[in-house]
C-alpha cells in the first residue's frame, strides 16, 4: 500500500471529530422521533440509547447497549452524527457498535460496568470513544486508553448540576495546578496522577486536554449550561433534562442557543422565558453513594 | 486588516490561531455587528446544521450573504464548504446555506466518522507539495458552475478524482481541516485574497 492511500481510524480524525462538535449540544435521545427533534433544535450531535438516565435510575437493573435495530433507527432518522453507549469495559458492544456505523462511542458509567478493573483498549477501534471522567487523573488514564474526547461525569439522571461543576472545576483547577510546576515535579505529578508522564507534560505545556472536553450530568436548564461553558467546557451533553421536561423541543433549542451565547445573559434570559416545567430532578446528595453513577469507572 | 471566524459552532479556535500565526488580527464572529467589522470571514468545520440554524435565529443569513454579494472574501472548510455552496445534497429540507459558490456539495459524501480519512491533496495555487488533507465526515463537490475553479481532488482509493477544493472569485472553500494540521499555506492563501480585495 502506497503513502498515499487514505489512511481512516486515525487519532487525528478521532480527535477532529471531536473538534467538530465544540460549541455545541449533544442530545440523548431514546427512539427517532426524538433524535429528530433534538436535529431540528440545532443539536450537533444525538445519543441512542434505550432509557434515559434519570429512566435507568427509577428502574434499576443492569442497563446495556441498545438494541441495534433502535440504533440503525436513529442512525437512518437524522443527519447529524449518533453516538452510542457501551458499558465501561465492553469491548463486545464496542464492536457491535462500530459495525452498526455509528459515528462515537460513548464508554459510559449511565450503564452497569462489564468489567471492575479494565477499560476498553479504545486504540483497536476505528472508530473513535468519548469517556467520562471526574478528574484530572481519570481524564489522562482514559486518553491513555485511546478516548479521543472527554466529558466531565457529573450525576446523570438528576437534573442537579452540582456534580458537574464539582469535576469541571476540579479538572480545570489540576491542569492549572501542572502549570504551575517546575519540570522536575511533573514526575511525581505523573504518580500521583496516575497517567504516563509524557501526557502529563503535555497538558502542562498546553495548559489543557489533548482532546476536546465537554461536560455531562445534570445539566437540565439553558443557565445550567451556559454556566459549564463558562467554566470551560467546550460543549455540553444533555440527557435526561430535554425529554423528561415539559416542552422538550423548545428547552432543546434554548440549551443550543444558551451554549453558543453562554456569555451573553441578555441571550440566556431570553431563550430562558416560557420553556415549562424543567425535569423534576433529585438532589444528587440525597442520592446513596453506591448509587452514584460518576463513582463507577477507574 | 481583521479577518473573522464564525462562531456559531465549531473549530473556531483552530482557525483563530492558524490565522493569528499567519500574523493576522482575527476576531470571533457571532452578531450582525461584530461581521460589520470584518473584512474577510472564515467559517469553521463544524455541524452545518446547527451553524446553519443558529445563522437564521440570530440574524446572520441575509448580512452574510449581503456581504458576499458585495465581495467580502470568504473561506469554508468542511461545514463552511457546505454553507458556502449553492445547492447541498444530504442536507435538512430546512437546511439554509449563504450561497455564494456556483456549485453542488453532497454532506457527509464519503460515508460515516468510520470512513473519515486522511490523504494528501495538491492544492492548484499553492505551493510546497501536497496538503495532508484531514476529512472528517466531510462533504465533496459534485458539480460546479463555469465560473467555479476547481483547486483540488482526492488522489487515490475509492473515491479518488472527487472535488475537494475550490474557488469563486473571493470564495475559497475545502472539504478537508488545513487548521487541524498546522500547515498554515491555505490560511496563508486566504489572507492573501483578504488583501487583494480591501
Amino acid at each position: 500500500m502506497s503513502e498515499n492511500q487514505p489512511a481512516i481510524g486515525t487519532a487525528r480524525v478521532k480527535r477532529g471529530m471531536a473538534e467538530m462538535l465544540k460549541g455545541g449540544v449533544i442530545m440523548d435521545v431514546v427512539n427517532a422521533e426524538q433524535a429528530k427533534i433534538a436535529e431540528d433544535a440545532g443539536a450537533v450531535a444525538v445519543m441512542a440509547l434505550e432509557r434515559v438516565p434519570a429512566d435507568i435510575r427509577a428502574q434499576g437493573g443492569i442497563s446495556r447497549m441498545s438494541d441495534p435495530d433502535m440504533i440503525d433507527g436513529i442512525i437512518n432518522a437524522v443527519s447529524i452524527p449518533v453516538m452510542a453507549k457501551a458499558r465501561i469495559g465492553h469491548f463486545v458492544e464496542a464492536q457491535v457498535l462500530q459495525s452498526l456505523g455509528v459515528d462515537y462511542v460513548d464508554e459510559s458509567e449511565v450503564l452497569s460496568p462489564a468489567d471492575f478493573a479494565n477499560h476498553i483498549d479504545k486504540w483497536q477501534f476505528t472508530v473513535p470513544f468519548v469517556c467520562g471522567a471526574t478528574n484530572l487523573g481519570e481524564a489522562l488514564r482514559r486518553i491513555t486508553e485511546g478516548a479521543a474526547m472527554i466529558r466531565s461525569k457529573g450525576e446523570a439522571g438528576t437534573g442537579d448540576v452540582s456534580n458537574a461543576t464539582t469535576h469541571m472545576r476540579r479538572i480545570r483547577a489540576e491542569i492549572r495546578r501542572l502549570q504551575t510546576l517546575p519540570e522536575d515535579e511533573l514526575y511525581v505529578a505523573a504518580k500521583e496522577l496516575q497517567a504516563p508522564y509524557e501526557l502529563v507534560k503535555e497538558v502542562a505545556e498546553a495548559g489543557r486536554l489533548p482532546v476536546v472536553l465537554f461536560t455531562a450530568g445534570g445539566i437540565a436548564t439553558p443557565a445550567d449550561a451556559a454556566m459549564m461553558m463558562q467554566l470551560g467546557a467546550e460543549g455540553v451533553f444533555v440527557g435526561s433534562g430535554i425529554f423528561k421536561s415539559g416542552n422538550p423541543a423548545q428547552r432543546a433549542a434554548a440549551i443550543v442557543k444558551a451554549t453558543t451565547f453562554h456569555d451573553d445573559p441578555d441571550v440566556i434570559a431570553k431563550v430562558s422565558r416560557g420553556l415549562g416545567e424543567a425535569m423534576v430532578g433529585i438532589n444528587v446528595e440525597d442520592e446513596p453513594v453506591p448509587h452514584r453513577l460518576s463513582e463507577r469507572g477507574w | 486588516m481583521n479577518i473573522g471566524v464564525l462562531a456559531l459552532q465549531g473549530d473556531v479556535r483552530e482557525h483563530l490561531s492558524a490565522l493569528a500565526e499567519s500574523d493576522v488580527l482575527a476576531r470571533p464572529v457571532r452578531r450582525p455587528e461584530e461581521l460589520a467589522g470584518v473584512d474577510g470571514l472564515v467559517i469553521p468545520g463544524g455541524e452545518s446544521t446547527a451553524i446553519s440554524n443558529l445563522a437564521v435565529s440570530f440574524g446572520l443569513l441575509d448580512p452574510i450573504r449581503k456581504r458576499i454579494a458585495d465581495g467580502m472574501p470568504v473561506y469554508g472548510s468542511c461545514a463552511g464548504m457546505i454553507m458556502l455552496a449553492g445547492t447541498v445534497l444530504d442536507g435538512r429540507p430546512d437546511q439554509e446555506s449563504f450561497q455564494g459558490i456556483d456549485m453542488t456539495v453532497r454532506r457527509n459524501a464519503f460515508g460515516r466518522q468510520v470512513d473519515s480519512f486522511e490523504a494528501p491533496v495538491e492544492i492548484e495555487d499553492i505551493e510546497g507539495g501536497p496538503f495532508h488533507a484531514v476529512f472528517i465526515r466531510a462533504p465533496w463537490v459534485e458539480e460546479t458552475g463555469r465560473d467555479v475553479r476547481v483547486l483540488g481532488r482526492v488522489a487515490e482509493g475509492d473515491a479518488a478524482g472527487r472535488i475537494v477544493a475550490v474557488r469563486q472569485g473571493n470564495l475559497l472553500a475545502t472539504a478537508f481541516h488545513p487548521e487541524l494540521t498546522g500547515d498554515l499555506r491555505v490560511h496563508r492563501y486566504f489572507v492573501e485574497m483578504v488583501r487583494q480585495a480591501l
